[in-house]
């Protein structure tokens, strides 16, 4: 999940905004995307990440900013001559073409032979693993041969960046499992540039290098995914992503770190870089993931601060078991995960427990 | 998805498009249909003498219409012939609506609504003709009768009535009435149906009080389209009543054309319209109120 | 699926109530008898002799396929137009403009050929086969917009946009994808609107001036007695080929369905 930031510049958004009438669905975009990057933009429906999606492919038109690839401003060019190809979520596979005549229809302009055009749509479709269904009829195939079929009829065309419209969610969870593995080994050799838009956290966090996270039109966090995890930047960020327990806190004094108080663990110090947004100076809390809190057994010590608790919630997943429990001093519970190993008993309703906790892994939020 | 410099800057290019897309049909519609209609509503309003329309706007064509009484019972006869065909097409349709939605399998089912239209796509003029033929005096029925010495002389009950001329129409508006009905029906989520029985209704509980209800729709749609060709039909009352049972239809083409009095005829057929609107408003309102009833 | 006979029977029985009077049809086209009445009096086919030898029905059959042809040809194609538009756009006056495109299946015909002879008398166009296409197109455009429409609607608006990204253009987009694929719902569209402009009969009588028509000549043969028996053979030969054309038209209707992949939900309205 590493990427170097020193390759050149794929997409720009500069200040994007797009009006639907009234509705302001794009609220000022900025961002940029590197070359070979797998960027995902992630958000719940109607956040503007398919709207954002359509704007690079040229199917929506921007009211003002700039959409730039590699380099060039895209205002008034069609997406018909756009170095950008788009695997869409219903894959809109041609149901009167056969599969090689869907994956070759980009070619049909292309001044190639029919034999290389030929050659050409068997090599898109090995590498999707579809070797040997060329003449099979397109309303035959099943959901995940669409998916391939879609992606093979747009990489044909080289593009430059690959345009992902939640292609996944059409499919079982065991199919999108396999589907995402095959699309981050398909994207490292084809090297170039892929856009994933999903509502997905965990399909985002899976497969990105870095994520947009979008709410009402605007990038909220821009990152990759494991700053976006353990470091979102607000508590609605934290929300979306994975879960996360909230309990008021203040601070106390500031610095290259920070002393404060919170309901429950009591003092504490963090990093000045684990205090997140603009200073507001009320409704501040203090965010942790549950399998960063563990329940302490008998003998075990904790490895940094530990508080005293109350269980309040058991639930039974089979490899884990997720407790809410209530700190001592605390106003709410707190959702707690731990891994079920031979031997550890799974508690009940009303035990008493000790909870080991890490300042590392908070987040204040002002 | 427009080509062409940033048409996202001026105005709306959706509303443009689409409007641009659908001007050839409705400027027809407009030259054609909305223009003559506003003409004949224009010319209703005139006097009709031997020198010409008069230019003044008068209702005097209506009051003529509405207190006539010749007027007055060829209206009441359409709306009684076009209400009892309605009814009896309706009854008649819903049974046949229900076996093909509920009893017939998937894949059967276009098969059977196939057998249903398939009348009412072959000649109207020779299927209307061929009641004529058989309800005549000499008809089918009688001849049929008087050779298996059913009957000594031709009965005169069948032809030339307003009885011949329902059973002409529902015959020929058959079809129509069963497609919406079968619509309808098919939207019901079946469990629905096993709610209802769950809940310890009989099965004719539930048909009357889930079944029912829900295909309302279809039957007012059902009611509509055979009530509206039916109360401006030409040629049954021209054929089966032999020309002396006019219907509203008959009696525009009269005044239109063979009495040259263009005033009145156009007072007539906005009548009609009228009729037909207020009727259909009626039924559209109560398919309303059922539909919130159910909420 | 519980059985349920008596349910079953009555449809059956409607169906050949449905079908009765035209069983008829073949009976007496082959009867031996200028009577159309029982008990029937043996096998001939001089009825469809008679019928074969008739100039006037060649002349008003010729006039009637040229009418049937423009204007299923015209009012498809404004279906496909309204078509479009009401699947594709939204836009100011929509429900209004489709509501007036869709008027005249809710109008009786006598008022809509009244209200178009008013004004063509009025502004002095003599009447023709011209006048007549013009009143059937106006006709047959509804039915056209409802088959085109759910033609239309079933095509996945990201299918075009997918042609679109793949480099081509909208025309060529409109060529090679959209028209394929509503192309049986065009060829059902045609095929009805030519059935429903050679059956019509109230504007080819009053718009036609001294052209006569099929559904005219029909009518006018209605008032010889001597002519039954021919007219009989004559609805006969129609009736077939109503049939023809039908069953043409449901099984492009259901390849359209099956091609754009949605499901039978049966019937032409």
């Amino acid at each position: 999940m590493t990427f170097s930031s020193d390759k050149p510049n794929m997409i720009e958004f500069r200040d994007v905004h797009k009006y639907y009438g009234d509705y302001h669905a794009l609220r000022g975009i900025n961002a940029t995307i590197k070359a070979g990057e797998f960027f995902s933009l992630l958000g719940p429906s109607g956040c503007g990440k398919t709207t954002l999606l359509r704007t690079i492919a040229g199917f929506e038109d921007i009211s003002s900013g700039a959409v730039l690839i590699d380099s060039k401003v895209m205002d008034g060019v069609p997406a018909n001559q756009r170095p950008t190809n788009m695997v869409f979520q219903s894959y809109a596979i041609f149901p009167h073409l056969s599969v090689e005549q869907n994956v070759g229809f980009g070619l049909r302009r292309d001044p190639r032979s029919a034999a290389d055009k030929a050659k050409a749509v068997a090599e898109a479709l090995e590498m999707v693993g579809l070797k040997g269904y060329g003449k099979r009829a397109a309303h035959a195939l099943s959901g995940g041969q669409r998916q391939r079929v879609a992606l093979a009829r747009a990489l044909i065309l080289k593009p430059k960046v690959l345009l992902l419209d939640e292609p996944l969610s059409a499919l079982d969870k065991k199919m999108r499992e396999q589907m995402q593995m095959e699309l981050i080994k398909l994207q490292r050799q084809v090297g170039i540039t892929f856009i994933l838009v999903t509502h997905d956290q965990e399909e985002a966090l899976v497969m990105s290098d870095r994520i947009a996270v979008m709410f009402e039109g605007q990038i909220a966090q821009l990152a990759d995914p494991e700053t976006l995890y353990r470091r979102p930047n607000s508590r609605k960020v934290a929300d979306f992503i994975g879960t996360m327990n909230f309990l008021p806190a203040q601070i106390l004094s500031e610095g290259s770190s920070c002393e404060i108080e919170a309901q429950g663990f009591g003092r504490m110090t963090i990093g000045a870089d684990q205090v997140m947004g603009a200073t507001s100076g009320e409704g501040m809390s203090i965010g942790c993931r549950p399998e960063t809190l563990t329940i302490l057994f008998d003998g075990q010590t904790a490895t940094d601060r530990e508080s005293m608790a109350t269980v309040e919630e058991v639930v039974y997943y089979g490899d884990m078991t997720y407790y809410d429990v209530k700190l001592d001093g605390a106003q709410t519970a707190m959702r707690l995960s731990m891994r079920n190993v031979p031997g550890r008993p799974v508690l009940d309703i009303g035990t008493r427990a000790r909870v080991g906790w890490s300042p590392g892994a908070m987040v204040l939020f002002r | 998805m427009k080509s062409g410099s940033s048409p996202g800057r001026f105005g709306n290019p959706e509303a443009t498009n689409g409007l641009l897309m659908v001007s050839p049909t409705a400027i027809y519609a407009t030259l054609l249909l909305a223009a003559p209609l506003v003409a004949v509503v224009v010319y209703s309003l005139m006097v009709d003498s031997k020198v010409g329309l008069s230019s003044g706007l008068t209702f005097a064509n209506y009051i003529e219409v509405w207190t006539g009484r010749i007027y007055q019972a060829i209206m009441m006869r359409s709306l009684t012939v076009a209400s009892l065909v309605t009814a009896i097409t309706v009854l008649l349709a819903y049974p046949v609506a229900y076996f093909v939605s509920f009893h017939v399998r998937p894949e059967r089912k276009s098969l059977w609504l196939f057998l249903i239209t398939i009348p009412f796509w072959t000649s109207y003029l020779i299927r209307v003709f061929l009641w004529k033929v058989i309800l005549g005096y000499n008809g089918v029925i009688n001849s049929g009768l008087l050779s298996l010495g059913i009957i000594d002389e031709p009965l005169t009950v069948i032809n030339y009535s307003v009885g011949s001329m329902v059973a002409t129409l529902a015959h020929a508006y058959a079809p129509f009435a069963i497609l919406p009905i079968f619509v309808s029906l098919e939207k019901i989520d079946r469990s629905f149906l096993e709610a209802g029985q769950d809940l310890g209704e009989s099965k004719l509980m539930t048909f009357w009080r889930v079944t029912l209800p829900l295909s309302m729709p279809g039957v007012i749609a059902a009611v509509l389209i055979v009530f509206i060709p039916t109360i401006g039909d030409y040629v049954t009352p021209d054929l089966i009543g032999g020309g002396k049972i006019p219907m509203i239809a008959n009696m525009i083409e009269g005044k239109m054309l063979k009495q040259n009095d263009k005033a009145v005829g156009a007072a007539i057929a906005v009548t009609a319209m009228l009729i037909v609107s207020v009727v259909s408003i009626v039924f559209l309102l109560l398919n309303k109120r059922f539909l919130r009833g159910q909420k | 699926m519980n059985k349920s006979p008596s349910l079953r029977a009555y449809a059956i029985a409607y169906l050949i109530f449905l079908y009765a009077p035209i069983a008829l049809l073949p009976l007496f086209a082959f009867n031996d008898s200028k009577v159309i009445a029982f008990p029937l009096q043996g096998f001939t086919t001089n009825w469809f002799a008679e019928m074969w030898a008739d100039q006037q029905l060649f002349n008003a059959f010729g006039n009637s396929l040229t009418i049937a042809v423009s204007a299923s040809i015209l009012s498809t194609t404004l279906g496909i137009f309204a078509a479009r538009a009401s699947t594709r756009y939204t836009f100011p006056g929509k429900a209004g403009i489709l509501g007036l495109i869709m008027l005249p299946m809710v109008l009786p015909e006598m008022i809509v050929s009244m209200a178009l002879l008013v004004v063509l008398m009025a502004i002095g166009v003599p009447l023709s086969l011209f006048t007549i296409i013009l009143g059937h197109v106006l006709i047959c455009t509804p039915f056209a917009v409802a088959i085109l429409t759910s033609a239309f609607q079933s095509l996945d608006r990201s299918l075009e946009e997918a042609a679109y990204d793949l480099g081509e253009t909208p025309a060529s987009t409109f060529r090679l994808i959209i028209l394929p694929l509503v192309m049986p719902g065009i060829i059902s569209s045609l095929l009805i609107c030519f059935t429903i402009s050679l059956d019509e009969f109230i504007i080819s009588y009053f718009l036609g001036g001294n052209q006569t028509v099929l559904s005219v000549y029909i009518f006018g043969q209605f008032r010889f007695p001597a002519k039954v028996p021919a007219v009989m053979a004559l609805g006969f030969v129609l009736v077939c080929l109503s049939i023809c054309l039908l069953t043409i038209a449901e099984y492009f209707r259901r390849r359209g369905i099956a091609r754009s992949g949605g499901k039978d939900t049966g019937g032409f309205l």
